[in-house]
C-alpha cells in the first residue's frame, strides 16, 4: 500500500529530495559560489517535472487515505506551477547576481515552496491543506527579506510574515469548525454532510473563515493590505515569482476545497466568493490608478486579476473551474513577459521601476516598446490579444451561472483598469522627453519578453490547447 | 470529581488566557501564558491522554515559554509605547470583537452536527493500546504524510532562520582542523641558540 502511495506522490519526493540534496550539496562544497549553477538546475528540474506530469499523469489516483489526491484539475495546476517557478527563477539569476543579492538558499527555498504549492492543489484532507499551505507560505516569507540589508525588504518579508500568520490563525479556526460540525477533515466526507441547506450555521461559519484565510492567500479585497508593499519591498525577481506561481497554487487550493469539500452546497459560499470577487476587481482598479511605481501598480494589477479569477469560482460550476484555469494559465504568461520587462528596467547599474522613467521608450527601444504594449494590452483585457479572451471566459461562466451583475460589474472594472495600462503605453509613446535608461541587452529576459508577447498575439488561434486541458482539469473536480 | 476538576482547569486555562493579553508586564503575560499551557495539559489528562499532556509540559511550559521568557526580558521594546498607540484603535477593535463574538454564540449556540457527522468521528482513544503505541501507529502509519510534511517545514524554518541572521565575519579567527591537525613540531616550532649576554 505504502508502495502504491509513494509511487503517486513521486514527483513531489523528487523535487523535495533534490532541494535537500542541493541544500548539503552546496553547504559543503562551494556556497553561493554554485548560486548560479542551482538556479539554473532547480529550473530545469521543475521545468521537466511539469513536462512529466503534464505528459504522463491519466485519471484519479488517491494517497494516503485520500489526503492526497492526482487528479486532472491537480496536474494541470502542477503544470503551471512548476513551468511558472522555472520560468521566473531564470528571470532572476542574472539581476540577483549581479547586485550580489543571489544567495544559493534561493533556488533551494523556491523549490521547497513549489514542493508545499504542489500539496496545496492535490490537498483531500483539511490538515494536508493546511502543511502545504505552511510549506509554502514559510519559504515565500523568507525569500521576500532575502535582501536582509535593506529595510524595505525586511519590512516586506515581516509584513508578509505577521499577516501571514493572522491569515494562517483564521484559516485553522475555520478549519476546526468545519472539523467540528462534520466530524472528519477528509474532504471526502465533508461534502457528503454539507449539502445544500443543511448546513448548520457553524459550519457556515467555518467557511466563511476558510474562505478568509484563502482570501489573504489570493490576495483578494479585504484580505490584500500586504500585497503592494510586499510586492514593492522585496527584490523584483521575488516579486515576480510572488504574482504568479503562488497565486496558482492558491487559486488552486480555494477551488479545491470549495468544490472538493463543500461541492453540494455551492449556493453557501458562492456569494461570498462572488462579493470578493467584486471587491477585488474594482479596488484593484481604482487603487492602481494613483500609482507612480510599477511593482505597486502591478501588485493592484494582481488584485483585480484574482478579482477576475474568483468571478469564475464564485460561478460553482465546471465551466467556472474551466473559466478559473484558462484565466490563470493566461495570466501567468502576461506577468512572466510583463516582469521581464520590469527587470531589464535600469539607470546606471541601478533598478528603476518608476513609470515616469519609461517616457518615450518607444524611440530608444522600438521593439521592445511593441511587445510591452501587447502585454499590457492584453492586461487590460483589449480584444485582438489573449487576455481579452481570458476575461471572456470568466463573464460567460458567471453569466451562465446566473450571476449577470458580477459580469457587468466585471466589465465596468475592466474598463476602469484599463486607463492606468493605457497610460504606461502613452507615456512609451507620446510622453516628454524622458531619461535614458541603460540599454542592456540580456538575452533570457529577451526571450522571455518576447516570448510572453508573442503568446498573447498567437495564442488567440487556439489558445494552444490550454482551454481543453482546462476543460477536462474542471471535469475532475466538479462533479 | 472530574467534572470539579475539568471546571476547575477550564476556567484557569481561560484565566491564563486572558491575563496574557491585558496584563502591562511582558514578563508577566509569559507566565500567565505558562497557566494557560498548564491547564490544557490537564484537560489532556482528563481526557485520557497522558502523553499529549506530559508533552505540553516538556516542550511547551519547559522549552518555549523559558525561551519567551528569555526573549521579552532581552527585548528592548517599550511595550507602554506600544499599548498607547493601540488604544487609538480600541473602540474598533472592540466593537469588531463584539461583533465575531455574537457570530460566535449564534454559532455554538446552536451546535447541531451535520447528520453522519458522529458516525464518522472515530474513537478517540482506543482501550487497548498504550497512549505513546497509539500516538506512534496514527503518526507513522495513517498520516506519514503530514509528518513528513511537519519535518520538510521546519527544515524551511531552519534555513530562513540561518539565511536571514548569519554573517559571516572576516574579521574574526576560526578553528581549522584540518591545518591543525598537520601541524608538525618540525614546522611549527624553531629552536634557537641563544648566547647569554646577547639578544636575538
Amino acid at each position: 500500500m505504502i508502495q502504491a502511495d509513494l509511487s503517486v506522490i513521486l514527483p513531489e519526493i523528487i523535487l523535495a529530495l533534490y532541494a535537500m540534496a542541493a541544500l548539503l550539496g552546496a553547504v559543503y562544497t562551494g556556497k553561493d559560489k554554485l548560486a548560479s549553477m542551482l538556479v539554473w538546475s532547480t529550473a530545469g528540474l521543475m521545468a521537466a517535472l511539469g513536462i512529466w506530469i503534464g505528459t504522463s499523469g491519466s485519471g484519479t489516483q488517491e494517497a494516503f487515505g485520500g489526503m492526497f489526491v492526482d487528479d486532472g484539475f491537480a496536474r494541470f495546476a502542477k503544470v503551471a506551477i512548476l513551468l511558472s517557478a522555472a520560468a521566473v527563477l531564470v528571470m532572476g539569476q542574472e539581476y540577483m547576481s549581479r547586485r550580489g543579492m543571489l544567495r544559493f538558499e534561493y533556488p533551494i527555498l523556491v523549490a521547497l515552496s513549489a514542493v508545499g504549492m504542489m500539496m496545496m492543489v492535490s490537498a483531500g484532507d483539511l490538515m494536508a491543506l493546511y502543511m502545504g499551505l505552511e510549506l509554502q507560505s514559510l519559504a515565500l516569507y523568507v525569500v521576500a527579506s532575502m535582501r536582509r540589508d535593506s529595510i524595505k525588504s525586511t519590512e516586506a518579508g515581516l509584513k508578509y510574515f505577521v499577516l501571514g500568520a493572522l491569515s494562517s490563525g483564521l484559516l485553522l479556526y475555520g478549519a476546526s469548525l468545519v472539523y467540528g460540525f462534520a466530524g472528519t477533515t477528509k474532504f471526502a466526507g465533508i461534502i457528503e454532510v454539507a449539502q445544500h441547506g443543511e448546513i448548520s450555521i457553524g459550519m457556515l461559519f467555518g467557511i466563511v473563515l476558510l474562505i478568509s484565510g484563502l482570501g489573504f492567500k489570493v490576495s483578494a479585497v479585504p484580505f490584500h493590505m500586504w500585497t503592494p508593499d510586499v510586492y514593492e519591498g522585496a527584490p523584483t525577481p521575488v516579486t515576480a515569482f510572488f504574482a504568479t506561481a503562488p497565486k496558482i497554487a492558491a487559486m488552486g487550493l480555494f477551488a479545491r476545497v470549495m468544490h472538493d469539500a463543500f461541492g453540494h452546497a455551492v449556493s453557501d459560499w458562492s456569494q461570498v466568493v462572488a462579493v470578493l470577487s467584486l471587491l477585488s476587481m474594482f479596488v484593484g482598479a481604482v487603487a492602481a490608478i494613483g500609482q507612480r511605481d510599477i511593482k505597486r501598480l502591478m501588485a493592484y494589477s494582481s488584485i483585480a486579476h484574482m478579482g477576475f479569477a474568483l468571478m469564475g469560482l464564485a460561478a460553482g460550476t465546471e465551466m467556472g473551474v474551466e473559466a478559473m484555469l484558462v484565466y490563470m494559465a493566461i495570466y501567468v504568461a502576461m506577468n512572466i513577459g510583463t516582469f521581464a520587462f520590469i527587470l531589464m528596467l535600469q539607470k546606471d547599474g541601478q533598478p528603476v521601476t518608476d513609470i515616469q522613467a519609461l517616457n518615450q521608450y518607444s524611440r530608444r527601444e522600438p521593439g521592445k516598446a511593441l511587445a510591452v504594449l501587447v502585454l499590457l494590452f492584453s492586461l487590460a483585457g483589449v480584444p485582438p490579444m489573449l487576455g481579452f479572451f481570458g476575461k471572456l471566459y470568466v463573464l460567460r461562466a458567471a453569466y451562465d451561472a446566473g450571476l449577470a451583475w458580477l459580469a457587468i460589474a466585471g466589465v465596468i472594472a475592466s474598463v476602469i483598469g484599463a486607463f492606468y495600462y493605457l497610460r504606461i503605453v502613452y507615456f512609451m509613446y507620446f510622453g516628454d522627453e524622458g531619461e535614458d535608461l541603460d540599454r542592456t541587452s540580456s538575452p533570457v529576459l529577451w526571450v522571455f519578453l518576447m516570448g510572453s508577447a508573442a503568446v498573447m498575439v498567437l495564442g488567440i488561434i487556439n489558445m494552444f490547447g490550454v482551454d481543453g486541458a482546462a476543460a477536462a482539469a474542471a471535469a475532475t473536480l466538479v462533479h | 470529581m472530574s467534572v470539579f476538576a475539568f471546571y476547575l482547569f477550564a476556567i484557569s486555562a481561560i484565566t491564563g488566557g486572558l491575563f496574557t493579553v491585558i496584563s502591562r508586564q511582558p514578563v508577566h503575560s509569559v507566565l500567565w501564558l505558562i497557566l494557560a499551557f498548564i491547564s490544557s495539559a490537564g484537560l489532556f489528562v482528563l481526557l485520557g491522554a497522558e502523553f499529549v499532556a506530559m508533552l505540553l509540559v516538556i516542550v511547551y511550559v519547559g522549552a518555549v515559554a523559558v525561551l519567551f521568557l528569555f526573549v521579552v526580558m532581552m527585548l528592548d521594546v517599550d511595550f507602554a509605547e506600544l499599548k498607547a498607540e493601540m488604544a487609538q484603535y480600541m473602540p474598533l477593535a472592540l466593537l469588531i470583537g463584539l461583533v465575531i463574538l455574537m457570530q460566535f454564540v449564534m454559532a455554538f449556540g446552536s451546535w447541531e452536527s451535520a447528520q453522519g457527522a458522529a458516525e464518522q468521528l472515530a474513537q478517540p482513544i482506543p482501550t487497548d493500546q498504550h497512549n505513546t503505541e497509539a500516538l506512534g501507529l496514527i503518526i507513522y502509519d495513517q498520516y506519514i504524510l503530514l509528518f513528513q510534511l511537519s519535518g520538510l517545514i521546519l527544515l524551511v524554518a531552519m534555513i530562513g532562520a540561518i539565511t536571514l541572521t548569519l554573517r559571516h565575519r572576516k574579521d574574526v579567527k576560526r578553528q581549522d582542523v584540518m591545518l591543525q591537525m598537520s601541524r608538525d613540531p618540525a614546522k611549527a616550532m624553531e629552536l634557537k641558540d641563544i648566547k647569554p649576554g646577547q639578544g636575538l
